[in-house]
């Protein structure tokens, strides 16, 4: 597909985020990034598909490339705003401390990215309380910090955290 | 849940993602019914309130089932896979499970999105043949190469899984916008040999009860 990320493990090489996601829960199950009713599991890839179907592919590089230097932020905008507005809808019934329930789960690995390109967009928040009160709490654990753009082995110096 | 108990799909005949769920119920000898979501009449039945109050996406598939409500094509169809287990439409297998998840992805986000409706209508009418060729052919490319490996007489091995549910209704996406399928031969093969299968002809666009009497098989 010529993108990134493609995780190299097992003797095998996967693309595609969600799927190298759900490997490593098959494969390396402790602690659990799906919970275990398959109606929690529904909401969370619901939720992980809103975002990794429905808003970053319409705003990624080649997709930006395409409709031209001068429409890019407000094609940007208009996809996140557009998918925000069901996210945060979705999110009020699904929410506990993190998007579904109290549980940090894939759903979370999907929002915290989306919300630094909403930001990166310069999209306004403020319509969305349940997602900016969700990647607050979520950017505070470790593993979003570490794994954090600011803080790369490719993080160009004066971007650099 | 209807009075009789059953499952509801809200679902457009020529929906590509409506398609791949339909596959999955008719796999799975789920009965059903199907409330029809007309994306262009009336301005896009989709934006009613009262579907966004189903579904907040605005768009279909959407299966009512169980007391719950769930969008997007590929979190019903897991949804059906773990509680409706048999027959399979995951391998058991982690790496194979993996394979059919990055094709499946490689189609419901990377291919599909970016030529659906509402992403033409921005793109503009006298764009939208050229804009949607490009994404399927960029799409394509790469199946075709993944496919190489993967493939047996399906998508991944010889068992039809969730990637052959999302590989066949691109394929009738790929048609509609005239894409020329000659630099695709595996996925031009496989997706010969689905068709040929009930579940995909039962959940084909031509035989739903919202296709229009001058489509209709």
């Amino acid at each position: 597909m010529q993108q990134v990320p493609a995780l190299k493990i097992d003797g095998i090489t996967i693309g595609q985020s969600l799927a190298i996601i759900e490997y490593l829960e098959e494969t390396r199950p402790t602690p659990r990034l799906l919970p275990q009713d398959p109606k929690r599991r529904a909401q969370v890839r619901v939720i992980s598909d809103v975002i990794a179907s429905g808003i970053q592919p319409l705003q990624n590089l080649s997709v930006l490339k395409q409709v031209g230097q001068e429409n890019q932020l407000t094609w940007a905008q208009k996809v996140i705003h557009s998918g925000f507005n069901a996210l945060e809808q979705i999110l009020r019934s699904t929410a506990g401390k993190y998007c579904v329930g109290d549980e940090v789960s894939m759903a979370d690995l999907c929002l915290v990215p989306q919300v630094a390109n909403a930001e990166r967009f310069k999209v306004d928040l403020t319509p969305y309380p349940t997602i900016s009160r969700i990647n607050k709490t979520l950017l505070a654990l470790e593993a979003f910090q570490v794994s954090h753009p600011c803080r790369q082995p490719d993080t160009p110096p004066e971007l650099r955290a | 849940m209807t009075e009789s108990g059953k499952p509801i799909l809200y679902s457009y005949f020529r929906s590509s993602c409506s398609w791949r769920v339909r596959i999955a119920l008719a796999l799975k000898s789920i009965d059903y019914e199907t409330v029809p979501i007309n994306l262009i009449k009336d301005g896009g039945q989709q934006f009613s309130e009262e579907f966004q109050a189903l579904n907040p996406m605005q768009q279909v598939p959407a299966l009512k089932i169980d007391g719950i409500t769930i969008g997007q094509s590929l979190a019903i169809i897991e949804y059906l896979e773990e509680t409706r287990p048999t027959p399979r439409l995951l391998p058991q297998d982690p790496k194979r499970r993996a394979q059919v998840r990055v094709i499946s992805d490689v189609i419901a986000s990377g291919i599909q999105p970016l030529q659906n409706l509402s992403v033409l209508k921005q793109v503009g009418q006298e764009n939208q043949l050229t804009w949607a060729q490009k994404v399927i052919h960029s799409g394509f490319n790469a199946l075709e190469q993944i496919l190489r490996s993967t493939a047996g007489k399906y998508c991944v091995g010889d068992e039809v899984s969730m990637a052959d549910l999302c590989l066949v209704p691109q394929v009738a996406n790929a048609e509609r916008f005239k894409v020329d399928l000659t630099p695709y031969p595996t996925i031009s093969r496989i997706n010969k040999t689905l068709l040929a299968l009930e579940a995909f002809q039962v959940s084909h666009p031509c035989r739903q009860p919202d296709t229009p009497p001058e489509l209709r098989a």
